[in-house]
């Protein structure tokens, strides 16, 4: 009996020896959870197409994902479900009309260039979904600029505020989608019981969202636009653009936010301010994704900036600290 | 009372406290490792061939941070060698051969009077070898008179905040009035008036049973704690029940405040009250290779395989084998490695507790920073860990990392965080040992 036991080799390793079952797969299957609601709203709205478009995106995706890595020799990562998380997010940004072949080009360019050829996973700068749709929508702007609905094209509500227009929609219109729009924006109700989802299995914490959100509401409501009420102007603000889904399924991006809890709440302020910025004096109608491509920009000097007070430092301390650093930089 | 500490994590607890406390037999031979606390090392007082009695001290070393040893059964010394420690070294042991009589040797219970001198009750807790038996195995005597005259909260440890240890837990339930006058000598000892018990909700039976007893007849009070993991690190415990935060480098002590162990308690009073040195202790054993999970009371110096054996065996084939808790445990490396002072749990577990992956990858998900209770950024300290970036390691706080575990446990990538830092914080280590030796050097150089 001895021997046998002597024979008997164990693992070693450091602390904890145990580890939360939710790994990188359970994360991004939540992401997916959370999109049904919308993709729902989607299909329910649009038609057929839009459920082709999804799956097929992201397929091509898993595709793209798999054949890079397979070509370059590294170990295959499609199972920890990013890629699909990526493929679905681009369609739910794009109008309904998109031709299936436009999406599959926008994988390819999120997945290969943006994501894979940084390193994969983690280590891109920008948020591929996001660069996806701004490499088609600078590509085939003729197509996708513009949405479609039954073959006809309908000016999206921010389309109608840009022009300083009458507002044909109503904000219960807007927030439960009976808007045009892109895939995954116009159902805010969708949006939000995806976000509730998502915050309650803690995948994404409240705060970028919120900062977001919040700060494009404030800064709507207190510059307002002439021929709208402010109130008014603010909520449709909120719900009837790219704000509620982008400042949440894509401003959360792990890879391209701030980790740091005072820079994600900083980084999510700069995403409403930039948004904001190009609604009231860019060309365009809409302006969150090109806001949250710009800030994933700063992230990294946004977390060097938001060190945190570490355990045992009072306040005066870490004041004291961060000004003795500056006398050192100058 | 209502501090709170940010970050944390709640693990499956798996905790079995209504498994009834069981005695298990002691085994044919016992091992005593000369080293079972932080400090110097024991230089054993017996030989082979001697007998030697329950209780009866076998090791002893004179320096402060130091506790002797004591024999956990009764018999015949067969040889003292260096054995297998928990900790993975060959430590020097004694190995007794078990006369089943468990003939005591008792010290003289403290009188009334020497019950009430807190000079009296140090020496009688350095002479019954007790240790900080939350895990950390420090030397409680010298905790205590070090932190004579800058300790005004005295602090008992009962979070228990580990998965799977149920110890502490049952000596509240079993031995209630015990432990309460076991904190009041401790208070006692460190000369202050009051004793905060800060004890995790999940423990209501034991905190109401406490309750009952008048614990401010003994200058006690309960102080119920939510149930967050690392409660029960020290840090946690005194940020909870005072506000006050220990400093970067510094010691309970600097923020006045000195923190012992429910058992640690439990441990003083049978040493003053009934004159027994540190020789059992109760261990839960469990883990998916071990059929049903138990709480037995374990003479120190028992083999893993012993424990096993008497535990009904393997039901299946064990991976790893955990000493302690699993989130702040060490890994046993073979079964012939013996139970200690500050063994509270001995966990075999199977590859069902296994989450590692071959190639982990951060995901920047962020989460290491929201659950650390240092507030500490893991994830960029990783990094630069990886660079071998020592600068930045310091400025990021690496020292001050306390190794609960947390971002580890919390990490959806299974990147080896802790470990990571406990490496960086050695090879920090090593080189301010270089440096100085260099300075020193050039200094002889300069006088020169």
């Amino acid at each position: 009996m001895n021997e046998k036991k002597e024979r008997m080799i164990f693992d070693v390793t450091y602390q904890p020896q145990v580890r939360t079952v939710r790994d990188t797969q359970r994360i991004m299957l939540d992401v997916i959870i959370a999109t049904i609601p919308i993709v729902g709203f989607g299909v329910y709205r649009f038609g057929w197409h839009v459920l082709l478009l999804v799956l097929s995106s992201m397929a091509a995706a898993v595709f793209f994902e798999w054949a890079y890595r397979r070509l370059l020799k590294k170990s295959i990562s499609i199972d920890d479900l990013s890629a699909a998380v990526t493929g679905l997010l681009l369609v739910m940004v794009l109008p309904p009309q998109t031709p299936v072949w436009m999406a599959v080009i926008g994988d390819f360019f999120a997945i290969v260039i943006v994501k894979q050829l940084y390193g994969g996973i983690g280590k891109n700068f920008l948020n591929p979904a996001l660069a996806g749709r701004a490499f088609l929508t600078a590509s085939y702007s003729g197509v996708l600029t513009i949405v479609v609905i039954d073959g006809v094209t309908a000016a999206t509500p921010l389309g109608f505020l840009k022009a300083g227009n009458p507002m044909p929609f109503t904000l219960a219109q807007s927030f439960f989608g009976a808007i045009p729009g892109s895939i995954g924006e116009i159902s805010s109700f969708a949006i939000l019981a995806g976000a509730a989802y998502l915050i309650a299995r803690k995948v994404i914490r409240w705060r970028i969202p919120a900062a977001v959100i919040g700060t494009v509401f404030f800064v709507s409501l207190i510059f307002g636009h002439s021929g709208y009420g402010h109130l008014d102007w603010a909520l449709q603000n909120v719900c009837a653009g790219g704000v509620m889904f982008t400042g949440i399924f894509m401003a959360t991006d792990y890879s391209t936010s701030p980790v740091t809890i005072n820079g994600q709440i900083l980084y999510g302020i700069g995403i409403g301010l930039l948004t904001m910025l190009i609604r009231y004096f860019g060309g365009y109608a809409e302006g969150c994704s090109y806001a949250i491509l710009i800030m994933n920009l700063c992230t990294w000097a946004i977390d060097k900036a938001c060190h945190r007070r570490q355990f045992g430092v009072s306040r005066a301390e870490f004041a004291a600290q961060k000004k003795a650093k500056k006398e050192a930089v100058s | 009372m209502a501090f709170k500490f940010k970050g944390g994590v709640h693990p499956d607890y798996r905790k079995s406290p209504e498994v009834p406390v069981t005695v298990m037999t002691p085994p044919k031979q016992v091992v005593i490792p000369m080293a079972q606390h932080i400090g110097a090392p024991c230089t054993p007082l017996v030989k082979k061939g001697d007998t030697v009695k329950m209780y009866q001290k076998i090791g002893e070393n004179s320096a402060p941070v130091s506790a002797p040893v004591h024999a956990s059964v009764s018999g015949t010394v067969v040889a003292v060698e260096p054995r297998p420690h928990p900790l993975g070294d060959l430590i020097m042991s004694v190995v007794i051969e078990n006369d089943y009589q468990d003939t005591p040797e008792l010290m003289e219970p403290l009188t009334p009077a020497e019950l009430k001198d807190p000079e009296a009750i140090l020496r009688r807790i350095r002479e019954a070898g007790v240790v900080g038996m939350g895990g950390a195995m420090f030397p409680t005597a010298f905790k205590i008179s070090s932190g004579r005259g800058k300790v005004d909260t005295l602090i008992i440890n009962g979070a228990e905040c580990e998965p799977y240890l149920n110890g502490d837990h049952l000596t509240m339930l079993g031995h209630p009035e015990e432990l309460l006058r076991g904190i009041e000598l401790a208070r006692i000892a460190q000369g202050v008036d009051k004793a905060w018990y800060g004890i995790e909700k999940n423990k209501q039976d034991a905190i109401d049973l406490l309750n009952s007893l008048d614990p401010a007849k003994y200058g006690v009070e309960i102080v119920p704690e939510e149930e967050k993991y690392p409660q029960g690190g020290e840090k946690m415990q005194i940020k909870t029940i005072t506000g006050r935060e220990v400093k970067p480098g510094g010691l309970p002590a600097g923020v006045g405040c000195c923190v012992i162990s429910t058992r640690t308690a439990y441990a003083i009073y049978q040493a003053c009250y009934e004159g027994k040195s540190v020789v059992e202790r109760i261990v839960t054993v469990d883990g998916s290779a071990i059929g049903a999970p138990v709480n037995a009371l374990t003479r120190v110096g028992t083999s893993l395989a012993y424990i096993a054996e008497q535990c009904g065996g393997f039901v299946r084939t064990p991976r790893k084998i955990v000493l302690g808790g699993p989130m702040m445990g060490i890994c046993a490396t073979t079964l012939e490695a013996v139970t200690v002072k500050g063994t509270a749990g001995v966990l075999f577990f199977t590859e069902d507790e296994d989450r590692t992956v071959e190639e982990p990858v951060c995901i920047r998900c962020g989460k290491c920073i929201n659950v650390c209770p240092m507030r500490l950024e893991p994830t960029y300290m990783y990094q630069y860990y990886k660079k071998r970036n020592f600068e930045m390691l310091e400025k990021y706080h690496v020292t001050d990392c306390i190794e609960c575990g947390s971002c580890t446990f919390r990490c959806p990538a299974r990147m080896p965080l802790t470990h990571a830092f406990k490496t960086a914080k050695l090879m920090l280590q090593a080189r301010a040992a270089k440096e100085k030796a260099k300075a020193e050097a050039a200094a002889k150089e300069a006088a020169k």
